[in-house]
């Protein structure tokens, strides 16, 4: 049998032999296949309250600068560029959550606003200290993932 | 040159999850703008080529109180800087011994209208001049005093004073003069190319999703006419190149310095972008 990364992430997570870090699928080796990312990028199922915050937090998802959610109401000045995500996970699976997350522009269409958080394809002259970085960690991208399965109406 | 339009793709994704559809209505105020009694053109029909049928000032987007703040200019902070710039203009600098005013006299009539029109060409660089760069010419040529530092408050004030002198001027460029259509031609390549981690270009805010929020901010059109503008934020003026480079700094891209070809290039191109509108400088922002 040929073992597929979730599959080696699983067993890593089983037998507690590795920290979910070395699991992670890097950046240009996620498969976005239709429309969809089916694998976790870590192994370790995403927490939705690190989900929250990270998508509230200005330096990391920041989704709040284009995306109103009811869910987050207390926090101040949602955006309206996107639609907001108020029962999104009615709207698509967990696998396409986490393939608009990944890269959005590969999902959506080139002319996409929405940042690929999980990807390297990126626009020029990216600030030095952030070049062959990803806006958000693959534990994060998980994180957020799970919280926006939480969004159903 | 391909629009970066925001509604294909929310059509895109209605079509394939038939989600709600969701408006954003956040649409630029229905008001005009006088300035001391003296009416601003705030909406003009867009020049030939123009992504947009209409071009609109920044000002149309900004709060009540932001925008009342425009309209007196006893009100308006920005006006002490440029009081300060009416002062260095009679300010004699420089191993020659000359002022502004030794050479130009009154600039409410020498420098009248003179702002609405630059970047101009200049021919002795073979390059196009924005008012900063045509200050420092005189400084060093005709002065024998040195060019100013970038954002040095000198330099905001003084340029902030002869752009006041145009003050509801429609903004309009000779792009026939010299090379300025192949400048401008590079401020086109430049406004849609996409930067930094964020990867994200002039047009995907300020065409795309223009007159939506992006956070709490009210994306306009990114116009030029009101520069250098006070922001109540800072406490102060902000220069265009400085607004340009915070821009270019918030896709996370490294910026190009202040009056680079790169910059100079994007400062012809969207002050064409706003032709017809009326100069406001300085215009009040957050
Ligand atoms: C700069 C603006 C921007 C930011 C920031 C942004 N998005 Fe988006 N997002 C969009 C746009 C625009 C769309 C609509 C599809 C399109 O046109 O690309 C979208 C679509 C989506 C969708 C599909 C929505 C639906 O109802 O079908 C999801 C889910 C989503 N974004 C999640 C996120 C998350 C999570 C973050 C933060 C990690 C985020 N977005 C950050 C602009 C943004
Ligand atoms: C010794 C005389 C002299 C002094 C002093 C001088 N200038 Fe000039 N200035 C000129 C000449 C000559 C021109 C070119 C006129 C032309 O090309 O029509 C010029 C052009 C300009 C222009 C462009 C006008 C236009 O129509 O495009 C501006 C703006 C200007 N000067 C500002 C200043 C400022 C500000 C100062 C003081 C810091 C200053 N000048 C000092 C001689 C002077
Ligand atoms: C991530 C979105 C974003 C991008 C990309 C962006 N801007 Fe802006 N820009 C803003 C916001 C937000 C403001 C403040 C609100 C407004 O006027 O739109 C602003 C303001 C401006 C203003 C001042 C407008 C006024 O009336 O005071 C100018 C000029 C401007 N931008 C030019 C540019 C140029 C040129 C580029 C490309 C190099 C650019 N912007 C890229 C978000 C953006």
């Amino acid at each position: 049998m040929r073992l597929t990364v979730p599959a080696i992430a699983a067993a890593f997570v089983m037998t507690g032999w590795v920290g979910a870090h070395a699991a992670e699928v890097a950046p240009g080796d996620v498969q976005i296949e239709d429309m969809a990312v089916e694998a976790s990028l870590t192994g370790t199922p995403g927490n939705p309250e690190e989900g929250a915050k990270t998508f509230a937090n200005r330096s990391l998802g920041n989704c709040l600068a284009c995306h109103a959610v009811e869910a987050l109401a207390k926090e101040q000045f949602h955006g309206n560029v996107a639609p907001p995500l108020d029962g999104v996970a009615d709207r698509w699976s967990q696998a396409e959550l986490r393939a608009i997350v990944v890269d959005a522009k590969k999902v959506f269409s080139d002319e996409s606003m929405m940042p690929g958080f999980y990807s390297l394809d990126v626009g020029k002259n990216v600030r030095e200290d952030l070049v062959g970085k990803t806006i958000l960690t693959a534990q994060q991208v998980e994180d957020v993932v799970a919280f926006l399965t939480t969004l159903k109406e | 040159m391909k629009r970066y339009s925001l509604m294909a793709g929310a059509a895109f994704c209605l079509a394939v999850t038939g989600m709600a559809i969701w408006t954003a209505a956040a649409d630029p105020v229905d008001e005009t703008l006088e300035i001391d009694g003296v009416p601003m053109t705030t909406r003009a029909p867009a020049p030939e080529g123009h992504p947009f049928d209409e071009v609109l000032s920044g000002w149309l987007f900004r709060e009540a109180e932001t925008r009342a703040t425009q309209e007196d200019t006893f009100e308006n902070p920005g006006m002490i800087a440029v009081e300060e710039g009416a002062e260095i203009w009679n300010t004699v600098e420089g191993s020659a011994g000359k002022s502004c005013a030794s050479c130009h006299d009154d600039a409410a009539v020498s420098m009248k209208d003179v702002g609405a029109h630059y970047p101009k060409w200049d021919a002795d660089s073979g390059k196009p001049l924005n008012v900063e760069l045509r200050i420092d010419k005189c400084r060093v040529e005709n002065m024998g005093a040195e060019a100013y530092k970038f954002d040095q408050p000198e330099q905001k004030a003084l340029t902030a004073f002869i752009k006041h002198q145009s003050l509801g001027t429609p903004v309009e460029l000779d792009l026939s003069e010299g090379d300025m259509q192949t400048w401008w031609d590079r401020g086109k390549e430049t406004y849609y190319t996409r930067t930094g981690q964020l990867n994200m270009a002039c047009a995907t805010c300020h065409e795309g999703a223009m007159g939506h929020y992006i956070r709490a901010d009210h994306l306009s059109q990114g116009q030029v006419n009101g520069f250098p503008t006070y922001r109540f934020n800072t406490g102060g003026l902000v220069s265009l190149h400085n607004r340009f480079r915070g821009c270019i700094r918030d896709t996370r891209a490294e910026f190009p310095a202040a009056f680079s070809d790169e910059l100079m290039a994007l400062e012809v191109y969207v002050t064409w972008r706003g032709t017809g509108l009326s100069v406001e400088t300085p215009a009040v922002r957050q």
